[in-house]
C-alpha cells in the first residue's frame, strides 16, 4: 500500500485536485460508453419490435 | 479463403461472429480494468520526483494510445471498405470514432491537469500537445462528416477517404517527441527497450493499457451488432432476432 490511511488516499499528497477529475472523467466515459451502448441496443429493439406489430397487424 | 472472407463480410455471419468474441474481451476488460485501478491508485509507489500526481499517467498513456490505435483500425476498416467494398468494414469504423474520440479528449484533459504541477502550465503550443489537438478535430471531422450524410451508408466512401487522409497525423504524434524539441517526455513502452520506470510502476500501467484495449474492442463488437442491426433491420434475421 501506499498510502498510511483512507484520508491520505484521498488527498493524493497533495495533489487531489489533479489526479481525481482525471480519473473521474476516465471513469465518466467508461461507464457512460457501457450505459449508453446498452440504451442503443435497447431503442433498436424496441423500434423493431413496434415496426413488426404494427405490420402483422391487418389493416 | 475468398469464401471465408465473404462470409464475414455477410452481416448475418458477422453479427454471429461478433456475438461468439465479445464475452471474452468483455470479461477481461472488467477483470482488468479494476485490478488496474486500485493496483494504480493505492499500491503502486510515488514517484520520487512528481509524488502522487503521477498516478495520472494511469489513465493518461492508456487513453493517448487508444486515441491513435482506434484512428488506425477505422483507417483499416476504411481501407477494407474501399477495396472489397465491405459494408460491415464501414460500420466498424462508424461505431469506432466516438469512442476514439472521447479517448482522445480523456488523453488531452488528464495531460492538461498533470501539466499544472509538473510543468506549471496546462497548455502549451507543443509538437506531442498540437498534433493531439489536431488528433481531436479529425475525430470530430469524421463523425460530423458521416452525421452529414444522415443514416446508412451513403457517404461512407468520402468518410472512408478523410479517415485514409487523417492517418497521416498518427506517425507525426508518434514521432513528435523525437523529431521536435519537446516539453513532452518520450514515450513509456516501445518493443525494443525496457521501460524506464521499475516494474511495481510500468506493471500496472500495462494493466490499464490492456483493460482500455479489451473495453474498446468488446464496446465495438457489442455497437457494431447494434449497426447491423439498424441496417439490416429488414433483413429475416433480423426480423427473427425481435421475435
Amino acid at each position: 500500500m501506499a498510502f498510511d490511511s483512507f484520508a491520505a488516499f484521498l488527498t493524493m499528497g497533495g495533489y487531489a485536485k489533479y489526479v481525481w477529475p482525471a480519473w473521474g472523467l476516465a471513469v465518466l466515459i467508461i461507464v457512460g460508453f457501457i450505459l449508453w451502448a446498452r440504451f442503443e441496443r435497447r431503442q433498436l429493439m424496441q423500434a423493431l419490435t413496434r415496426r413488426q406489430r404494427r405490420e402483422a397487424r391487418p389493416s | 479463403m475468398w469464401t471465408f472472407v465473404h462470409k464475414l463480410g455477410s452481416p448475418k455471419w458477422s453479427y454471429a461472429i461478433c456475438g461468439r468474441l465479445q464475452p471474452f474481451f468483455w470479461v477481461a476488460a472488467l477483470i482488468l480494468l479494476p485490478i488496474g485501478t486500485v493496483w494504480s491508485l493505492a499500491i503502486s509507489p510515488p514517484d520520487y520526483q512528481m509524488g502522487d500526481s503521477y498516478r495520472i499517467i494511469y489513465v493518461h498513456v492508456p487513453s493517448a494510445i487508444l486515441a491513435q490505435s482506434v484512428f488506425v483500425a477505422m483507417a483499416l476498416a476504411s481501407a477494407v471498405f474501399l477495396i472489397w467494398k465491405i459494408k460491415v468494414a464501414d460500420m466498424a469504423a462508424s461505431v469506432m470514432a466516438p469512442f476514439g474520440a472521447a479517448m482522445t479528449v480523456l488523453g488531452l484533459f488528464s495531460g492538461s491537469l498533470w501539466g499544472v504541477p509538473t510543468w506549471g502550465t496546462w497548455w502549451t503550443w507543443d509538437a506531442r500537445l498540437t498534433s493531439m489537438l489536431i488528433q481531436l478535430f479529425l475525430y470530430i471531422g469524421v463523425i460530423a462528416l458521416r452525421g452529414a450524410f444522415g443514416r446508412g451508408d451513403q457517404g461512407a466512401k468520402a468518410v472512408a477517404v478523410l479517415t485514409l487522409v487523417g492517418v497521416v497525423n498518427i506517425p507525426i504524434i508518434k514521432y513528435s517527441v523525437v523529431w521536435w524539441n519537446t516539453l513532452h517526455q518520450p514515450a513509456t513502452f516501445s518493443l525494443t527497450e525496457r521501460p524506464a520506470m521499475p516494474a511495481s510502476m510500468w506493471m500496472p500501467l500495462l494493466v490499464m493499457v490492456l483493460g482500455f484495449y479489451g473495453l474498446f474492442i468488446a464496446l465495438t463488437l457489442y455497437r457494431l451488432r447494434s449497426e447491423l442491426i439498424r441496417r439490416e433491420s429488414r433483413a429475416r434475421w433480423v426480423q427473427a432476432l425481435a421475435d
